[in-house]
């Protein structure tokens, strides 16, 4: 009973939990990274150097009015916000945070579930949340949403091919579709799959940016043309829930990323012996600074890349990234053929 | 029991789906009943034990082709509501013959089932929960050929998408 029931659902709030605080804490990240870059000092007035900013935001988006347009449809704008959320939500289920450790004498894996086909259950989720943006644009019943929701569509399915083709080479190279095995090969290879596959690595953080409509690829809501793009007509909690979600699935990217390329939770160099001092360190600890490493790049690429055109957004995925996919994958079956020989 | 019981709602919630697929009335509300009739497909399959099919509903039917029927139908923006029939006549006899087909249909495998015991078809291995091994070493051994024919059907669509695509060009 409590390892099938009690144990489960305590994860699941922390893992919420989690997930919810540090997105409230990456949006001031973001707005002091940015700050910095722009010789500026961001927020600073609530709580010593602005610390306490989230929290007011929160507040205001609570209070704020929510507003639904009259010629909207109804049902479906009130599910869209939802359809978009839960998705970047769920995909936590397979993200391992470490390996097991015992708490009060008991092994405990410190992941919800190890599903043998982990990497696409990942891509089965981020599918779906497609459709959020899609209806949100719909639902409004304003031009700018609708051109916001049509290019976005046009943008995730582009580019989810070309990501989906990486994580083909990373289980070529791994053996396995389980995100734990995926881990548990990195170590027994001994070294990072970033090493082996940088190309593979390059596309997927690249098709990353573009998946999360974050900045250089955010034309779904480039705000010189659209207004906001498909969240134009939301406001108040709603709004806030496309917030989340676009901030979720940053999390989601970078910490398959962490698990894919950069070993999870193990330790920097797992094979080199001058570093095994490095194994106080716990390995959610390792998953949690790696994770934030490449969310750091997230933020960084922000403050540094100007938007790109529609058009340039279309070739880059179609002609330049998914070619060089699949070039990836031929040459990474070819080599783990070799090898096996 | 919990099985049985998973079943019937899952069935329930498909088939109750499905209806409100043919009769919503604005075409971009049957898409989403499709959406979902296809995510509870996708359960009964995982029911079923067959996780790798169960996502692979998910990414292509769900996730992929239902994505552009939602993109044409914006695209095409029906306004109006489609118009009935003219005949109304008609429209009720084509109803009748069709549905009697798929009574005779039914009754068929009914009677089937009733005529030929259970062992006569031998009940196929469970898969073992590593199901990706097994789906890939059917594809590429048992059914090769059927397997190869649909990707070059799949070529040939694509290669007339070009096409057609490039003829004003």
């Amino acid at each position: 009973m409590i390892d099938l029931l009690v144990l489960p659902l305590i994860k699941i709030v922390f893992v919420l939990t989690g997930v919810l605080v540090t997105v409230m804490y990456l949006v001031l990240l973001e707005r002091k990274v940015q700050a910095w870059v722009q010789v500026r000092l961001g927020p600073m007035r609530v709580g010593p150097h602005g610390v306490l900013q989230p929290i007011a935001d929160v507040l205001k988006l609570f209070i704020k009015e929510d507003i639904t347009p009259v010629r909207a449809d109804k049902w479906v704008y009130t599910l869209a916000p939802i359809i978009v959320l839960v998705p970047a939500l769920i995909a936590f289920a397979v993200i391992p945070f470490g390996p097991e450790v015992s708490l009060f004498g008991k092994p405990v894996p410190l992941y919800l579930t190890d599903l043998n086909i982990g990497v696409l259950y990942v891509v089965a989720v981020a599918s779906i949340g497609i459709y959020g943006i899609i209806l949100a644009g719909w639902s409004s019943n304003s031009k700018y949403p609708l051109l916001g929701g049509l290019r976005s569509s046009a943008q995730l399915i582009s580019y989810e091919l070309a990501v989906s083709m990486t994580l083909v080479a990373v289980i070529l190279a791994s053996g396995s579709l389980s995100m734990v095995r995926i881990v548990e090969a990195q170590r027994e290879n001994g070294v990072w799959f970033a090493f082996v596959q940088p190309l593979s690595l390059f596309i997927y953080f690249v098709g990353g940016l573009a998946e999360t409509n974050r900045a250089p690829f955010d034309l779904p809501e480039a705000e010189s043309e659209l207004v906001a793009g498909f969240h134009t007509e939301y406001s108040g909690m709603r709004f806030a829930l496309f917030f989340l979600a676009e901030y979720a699935n940053m999390i989601v990217v970078s910490a398959i990323a962490t698990t894919l390329f950069f070993g999870g939770w193990l330790q920097p160099f797992p094979n080199v012996a001058a570093l095994k001092f490095l194994g106080f360190v716990p390995g959610w600890i390792w998953f949690v600074l790696k994770t934030f490493v490449l969310l750091y790049l997230f933020l960084w690429i922000r403050a540094t890349l100007p938007r790109y055109r529609y058009d340039q957004l279309m070739r880059l995925g179609w002609k330049v990234l998914i070619p060089l996919a699949l070039a990836n994958i031929l040459v990474v079956a070819a080599v783990k053929v070799a090898l096996t020989r | 029991m919990g099985q049985a019981i998973a079943f019937y709602t899952l069935a329930a919630l498909i088939l109750g789906f499905a209806v409100l697929v043919i009769t919503a009335k604005s075409a971009v509300h049957s898409i989403l009943f499709l959406v979902a009739d296809f995510l509870f497909v996708a359960g009964m399959y995982v029911l079923l034990g067959a996780q790798f099919l169960a996502v692979i509903q998910v990414v292509v039917y769900a996730g992929g082709i239902m994505v552009l029927y939602l993109f044409v139908v914006m695209l095409v923006n029906l306004k109006r509501p489609p118009e009935a029939h003219q005949d109304r006549r008609r429209r009720g006899r084509l109803g009748l013959l069709f549905s009697l087909v798929v009574f005779a249909e039914l009754a068929l495998i009914a009677v089937y089932k009733v005529a030929s015991p259970a062992s006569l078809v031998p009940p196929s291995a469970p898969m073992g929960p590593n199901n990706v091994e097994q789906v890939g070493w059917l594809l590429y051994t048992d059914y090769l050929i059927p397997f190869e024919v649909a990707s070059m059907l799949l070529l040939v669509a694509m290669i007339g998408a070009i096409v057609l695509a490039r003829r004003e060009a």
